[in-house]
């Protein structure tokens, strides 16, 4: 994997109060986003206008598509002609992109899709925060894949996390998921923008070798086959369908097995190195709090009232959401009492959370439906609960 | 290789991916007719294949993208126009060519379509209109002539049909021809000299399905259609794009009906953006060869 600094000409150096939906830009513009094709939706729509009014001095492309179905396809062209291209979207866009994010996982395209969460189903709540896309994240576009997904829970998050995503979906050559939500979206916080130099970038990794000997999935060490981009003569072939190393059609059972399988296995196992959480006081706690995304910022007033109350209670904060962080949840399970999931939804994430615990400590949901967030105390009285 | 096998080699293999050949298109269809004339045209222009790129959506037709020896990229059904814009716009100095069927990019694709031609994106699009939806066994598509009888219209078609051309005109294509299959060297140039207009081309080509189309509408074998189509047709060049629907079975006008200069996408972006921005916009892909 080769590294360099940020380009300064797209790095906003310095301290800035800005919402997280300006942040996205703003990180991809640091990250090295040079091509943007997006469709508008509340209450994402800030990105793609930030987004407009930087790229002219940057350098770059800002296209307004007919709909979602077409930004997706265009972000799969764009990364094709080597740029590292991203979108920014909702609940009803993000439902259209599932097809081509499918075409972006079989092609083993590298880009950036972020879903600023509004609560559903369908139109829903346009203009109020929701949770709800989480297992349309892993699981929207059909078919076996697994999938990268980050969860910023602030501006500066969604600044930090848009180069993270980035550089992973360059890393791994897979489209990567940006899963916040309206309240992180339009909060103002301070951003801190650091200098260039101090900005990690991720290189594509590019193909070097003879031309004609060039296989556009053919596994390297590390499960990440390089890549080309059209124009530089390698003429190669990819498709959506099922194929071989070449990129040629297969339909078979046996190709589809080890296709598919790559798709899954690149990203199983570099989990470990993918996965990003944080933990605060989980040593000896007996009640462990799982959140994500604004929630997590909710739940840290409920977590105060418990430890006040003499419950020994920890919180993890997936900051990614997918791969899950299965091993640590695991562990975790073994030594906690309960493990309390508040999020913004009837309770997606709280599945995986008892998928990896089976019956080794209780878990509890607390659901919200979106429009708004939890009520702290609805959280705090499920902890008491749990802490009987 | 031996000196006689380079000497047996087909001259269009250069440009052929043949190991994947045979292909996969039915004895007598007219697809394989309408790529013959593609490489055809990029042999005559002496095209840099290093610099074309070949973008299909799904359907027969579709399929040409993986047998052409180029960057191809086989998509999903109807987003070949959208995936070929991000891909002109990220290089913009590769000539981009959809190839695709009637159904991919007039019916799911449609609402794609009016917009890249809206925007004058430089791109050509070559559709191959065989009247129906032939991948998937036939079925009524948006380009079928009214009475024509197809799987899901087994009564025969009572819907409207798009004529391509004057769809391309409206929505603000700056070149657009027809022509059957069998006009080999009339497809020929207008792919040669689209290949050389800036803005977007539409170039149709009226094809036989045999195995669906002509065998359920009972039009004879493959060269039987090639033929009754040719036939069928009268050459009317600049023709007023409001006359060119097609009847069952009627009359074809083909010619090159609108060829005309006009700003491409990113012309007309990088002229707005310098008047309006001045010395501050960066201009955008004049010069390319950066991976940024
Ligand atoms: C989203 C989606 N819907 C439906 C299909 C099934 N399908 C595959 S090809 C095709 C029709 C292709 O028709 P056309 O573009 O005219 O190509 P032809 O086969 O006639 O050359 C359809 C409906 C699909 N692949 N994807
Ligand atoms: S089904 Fe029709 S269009 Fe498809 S390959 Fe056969 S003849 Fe050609
Ligand atoms: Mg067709």
């Amino acid at each position: 994997m080769k590294k360099t600094k940020a380009d300064p000409k797209g790095v906003l150096t310095g301290a800035h109060y800005m919402d997280g939906d300006h942040a996205l830009a703003e990180g991809a513009l640091a990250g090295g986003c040079r091509f943007f094709a997006g469709y508008p939706i509340t209450p994402s729509t800030e990105t793609a206008e930030r987004f407009s009014s930087r790229i002219p001095h940057v350098g770059g492309v800002f296209i307004q598509m007919e709909d979602e179905l077409a930004s997706m396809a265009a972000l799969i062209g764009a990364s094709w002609g080597g740029k590292k291209p991203m979108t920014v979207t909702s609940g009803p866009g993000f439902s259209l992109m599932m097809e081509n994010l499918g075409l972006a996982v079989m092609m083993e395209t590298p880009l950036v899709i972020a879903n600023v969460q509004r609560g559903g189903p369908s139109t829903g709540l346009p203009t109020l925060t929701g949770q709800q896309d989480m297992m349309q994240a892993k699981y929207g576009s059909h078919g076996d894949y697994e999938i990268i997904a980050l969860s910023p829970d602030s501006p500066q998050e969604c600044f930090d996390l848009t180069i993270e995503a980035l550089n992973l979906a360059e890393t791994y050559r897979v489209p990567v998921l940006i899963m916040t939500d309206e309240c992180v979206g339009h909060m103002h916080e301070k951003v801190i923008i650091p200098p260039a130099e101090e900005i990690e970038i991720v290189e594509r990794k590019w193909y070097t070798g003879p031309k004609d000997e060039y296989l556009p999935y053919k596994n390297d060490k590390d499960l990440v086959p390089f890549m080309v981009k059209a124009g530089d003569g390698y003429r190669f072939h990819t498709t959506g369908l099922t194929h071989d190393e070449r990129g040629y059609p297969i339909i078979t059972a046996e190709c589809q097995k080890v296709n598919v399988t790559h798709l899954i296995e690149k990203i199983r196992k570099n989990a470990d190195k993918i996965i990003k959480i944080e933990e605060d006081q989980t040593d000896d706690a007996e009640i462990l709090i799982v959140s994500y995304g604004i929630t997590s910022r909710v739940a840290v007033r409920a977590v105060q009232k418990a430890r006040r109350a003499g419950i020994k209670i920890g919180t993890l904060r997936l900051i990614t959401a997918w791969p899950f962080p299965e091993k640590r949840i695991r562990a975790l399970s073994k030594k906690v009492k309960a493990i309390v999931v508040p999020e913004i939804n009837y309770g997606q994430m709280v599945k995986e959370v008892e998928r990896n615990s089976v019956d080794r400590c209780k878990i509890y949901s607390v659901p919200h439906l979106g429009g708004w967030v939890h009520d702290p105390e609805d959280i705090y009285k499920v902890i008491k609960e749990a802490s009987k | 290789m031996k000196k006689e096998d380079r000497l047996e080699k087909n001259p269009i293999e250069e440009y052929l991916r043949m190991d994947r050949i045979p292909h996969i298109w039915c004895p007598g269809c007219g697809i394989g007719t309408v790529v013959t004339s593609f490489i055809e045209a990029l042999k005559k222009n002496k095209e840099d294949l290093d610099k074309v790129a070949v973008v299909s959506g799904i359907g027969c037709t579709g399929r040409v993208a993986g047998y052409v020896k180029m960057d191809s990229f086989h998509t999903t059904h109807g987003r070949a126009v959208p995936f070929a814009t991000g891909l002109k716009l990220a290089n913009p100095d590769m000539k981009v060519v959809v190839f695709s069927g009637d159904g991919d990019i007039f019916g799911i694709g449609g609402n794609h379509f009016i917009h890249a031609a809206r925007r004058n994106m430089d791109i050509l699009i070559i559709c191959v209109n065989n009247f129906n939806y032939a991948m998937t066994g036939g079925q009524v598509a948006a380009t079928t002539p009214m009475t024509a009888n197809a799987s899901t219209a087994p009564y025969g078609n009572y819907e409207y049909s798009f004529s391509l051309p004057y769809l391309a005109d409206a929505c603000g294509a700056t070149y657009v021809a027809r022509w059957t299959a069998l006009h080999m060297r009339r497809v020929t140039k207008s792919i040669q000299e689209a290949l050389n207009h800036r803005g977007l081309s539409l170039i149709e080509v009226i094809t036989p399905c045999v195995t669906l189309y002509a065998r359920r509408n009972r039009l004879g074998d493959g060269l039987n259609l090639l033929k009754y189509y040719y036939d069928q047709s009268v050459i009317e060049h600049g023709a007023d794009t409001r006359t060119l629907d097609i009847a069952y079975q009627g009359k074809l006008v083909c010619g090159k009906f609108i060829d005309k200069e006009k700003p491409t996408f990113l012309d007309a972006m990088n002229t707005h953006l310098s008047n309006v921005l001045g010395d501050d916009y960066e201009l955008y892909g004049r010069i390319n060869n950066e991976n940024d």
